[in-house]
């Protein structure tokens, strides 16, 4: 058998950061019982849900938006070869150097190798998704480079040993007492008088972050948007610690996952007014960068595009999956979803939590390694409303737990309801003997083994004590 | 094999159904409503940016009643416009950037519904390292420089130019989700808006 090497793979296992220790249930299990977390992520989420529903409120247009968000999204993935080429020519003639990599570990060696080519033990990182997706900052401690965090929660998450749990505000989990004793515990020569004040706890950040910005010669990015027709890069943020980053260094490496493309520079004024109302709740976000290659004299004079399939090949493959990939990492499915509020994104085990992550982790990895996310909703469909680029996330959910592998035990059991609902007489029989489990008692102890395991993550319902058809004959 | 011909052959493979995308519906409102100043100053008022309507020859004047000190103008400034404290950035060095009260620019275009100023390093911008590291960034707006609405401010902006999207003063919402001003650009954003 010869192995076709352009067949769509999954992103390998052993590297970066899609897929956790425990299944969901086990580890929302704890999460459920830390009843600060709940606290921090309720109020958190409450916060920002009424503040993008009011900026959105603001817009006539918001639904013809979300419209071309979502049309825009699905002709970039069926044209997106074309795209990444046309993408290429247009950086490479704006002066700057395009990459591709296959999965995590080859992007981790191209950035680690033209970190190395400068000269730096040292880079500056400005908040990047697909960069905590593939591991590159372990991968750059392992080859001896440090690797700053300057995005405040990702400096929160970083200084406090901690992993991010939301894509907008990885510190989401803590509170500003929490962050204040992480900041006395972690950060060099801070003010020991240090308050939980937000602002105050801002100003440190600047402090402690703005002589390493001044002397730090390379700088690691990602990207929102790529622009196939002109070439163009855009990362917005809200800090300025982006534009520290994408302005100051000599040398700028931005690894961008191949979805994030975008036709045209008018798509821009689409995708411009989508995210920052779904995703902070502003208008628009303090700062979004725009660059082109290299412009002589004003910022980086060396740029790196490192474009990065990582499984997103294996995504495209399904045509009833791929939609996944439309997701500008705005956050408003976690942001509405009543299981990420109150299990917490730790307990999706990925990069990607919330409603999102449920359905691009499990498909970037392959099924297998992450069986359970699909399973981690209620399907209640806030999140598809939610969603600024209208993704179908329930659907993909259900479509999902279809392709999951279901133990043994479970098959056998829907084989057997299956025949027993296909005979009316038999089924009467099993009504019959659900009364008389809840006469024997197991009402709130779940099914007996083997069956526990089905209600092991469920509560079993309570059998009424006269079926419909009880009824429906003594009538 | 190349690893660009392996990810495209990939995607090509993963695209073997031949999807077509239909048409993008652009049914949004587009580009060409009338811009409102009050919109503008509304919106940037709420991000905690700062407004003062100015005549050209106010500006210096303005700038020297708030800040003491240097105050960085990109080469391309009007003269008229700088303060008796302006240092013309002829390629000066960071540390002397950030050292700097305050920095005066002008500016490409405005958007109003969003309260967004966006610079695009022409030489009476300058380079973008000047708007960055100091702490109070004075921007001098024309009312002609000002759109309705993001469609409008796209279809003006040149992209091969680098671009500065500014909407308010530094800003996070990464402690419990609340927006605190002030990070790591700068912390003060005056804007100043010519009558003309």
């Amino acid at each position: 058998m010869t192995t076709f090497l352009g067949m769509p793979a999954t992103a390998p296992r052993g590297v970066g950061n899609l897929r956790g220790e425990q299944t969901f249930p086990a580890a929302a299990h704890d999460a459920l019982a830390d009843s600060q977390l709940r606290r921090n992520l309720r109020h958190a989420t409450t916060t920002i849900r009424g503040k993008s529903g009011k900026v959105i409120a603001e817009l006539p247009d918001w639904q013809p938006l979300r419209d071309a968000g979502s049309a825009i999204k699905t002709d970039v993935l069926a044209r997106l070869p074309e795209l990444l080429e046309q993408l290429e020519e247009r950086v490479t003639a704006a002066g700057g150097v395009v990459h591709w990599a296959a999965d995590a570990n080859e992007a981790n060696a191209i950035v680690t190798r033209l970190v190395r080519e400068t000269g730096s033990d040292r880079v500056i990182k400005v908040k990047s998704m697909a960069t905590q997706e593939i591991g590159l900052n372990e991968a750059l401690e392992e080859a001896g480079i440090a690797a700053v965090e300057t995005d405040l929660a990702e400096l929160i998450v970083q200084l406090g040993h901690d992993k991010p749990s939301h894509i907008l505000v990885p510190a989401i989990h803590r509170n500003r007492a929490e962050i204040r004793e992480i900041f006395l515990r972690e950060m060099p020569g801070v003010d020991p008088a240090l308050t939980d004040d937000p602002p105050v706890l801002a100003a440190a950040a600047r402090r402690y972050l703005r002589e390493t910005f001044l002397s730090t010669t390379v700088a690691i990015s990602g990207a929102n948007f790529a622009i196939a027709d002109t070439g163009t890069l855009a990362v917005v943020e809200s800090e300025g610690n982006g534009r520290m980053c994408l302005t100051l260094p000599d040398t700028l490496i931005t690894v961008m996952g191949i979805e994030k493309v975008l036709p045209t520079w008018q798509d821009l004024e689409v995708f411009l007014q989508l995210l920052p109302r779904a995703s902070t709740g502003e208008r628009m976000n303090p700062y979004t960068t725009m660059w082109t290659g290299v412009t002589p004299g004003d910022g980086p004079q060396n740029f790196h595009l490192v474009l990065l399939d990582n499984g997103r090949s294996a995504v495209l493959s399904d045509p009833a999956g791929r939609s996944a990939l439309h997701c500008i990492r705005c956050s408003a499915c976690l942001n509405v979803c009543p299981v990420y509020e109150r299990a917490g994104g730790h307990a999706y085990g990925s990069v990607y939590p919330g409603p999102i992550g449920a359905v691009l982790s499990p498909q970037l990895t392959g099924i297998a390694d992450n069986a359970s996310l699909p399973y981690a909703s209620s399907l209640c469909g806030a999140c598809f409303d939610a969603c600024p680029v209208k993704i179908d996330i329930p659907s993909l959910l259900v479509h999902l737990r279809n392709e999951a592998p279901h133990p043994r035990g479970e098959r056998a059991a829907m084989a057997a309801a299956a025949r027993i609902m296909d005979r009316p007489r038999v089924y009467a029989a099993a009504q019959r003997a659900a009364k008389l489990a809840r006469i024997a008692g197991r009402r709130g102890r779940g099914l007996p083994p083997p069956l526990s395991g089905w209600t092991a993550g469920r509560d079993l319902p309570e059998f009424p004590e006269q079926t419909f058809r009880d009824w429906w004959a003594s009538r | 094999m190349s690893s660009k011909d392996l990810i495209l052959g990939r995607v090509r493979a993963a695209l073997r159904d031949a999807p077509v995308a239909p048409p993008v519906p652009r049914e949004y409102r587009p580009a060409g409503r009338p811009a409102s100043l009050d919109v503008l100053v509304d919106r940037l008022l709420d991000y905690k940016a700062e407004v003062h309507r100015v005549r050209q020859d106010e500006i210096a004047t303005t700038v020297a009643g708030l800040v003491d000190g240097a105050v960085i103008v990109p080469p391309g400034l009007p003269r008229a416009w700088r303060p008796a404290a302006a240092v013309p950035d002829d390629g000066l060095a960071p540390d002397r950037i950030a050292a700097a009260a305050a920095v005066l620019t002008a500016a490409a275009v405005a958007v109003a519904e969003t309260g967004t100023i966006v610079l695009d390093a022409a030489p009476d911008q300058g380079r973008r390292i000047i708007t960055l590291l100091p702490d109070v960034h004075f921007c001098v707006l024309r009312p002609a420089q000002v759109v309705a609405a993001v469609p409008d401010a796209v279809a003006r902006l040149d992209p091969r130019r680098p671009l500065t999207w500014i909407s308010g003063p530094s800003a996070t919402s990464d402690i419990e989700l609340n927006r605190v001003e002030g990070v790591h650009g700068p912390r003060h954003l005056h804007v100043l808006l010519l009558d003309e």
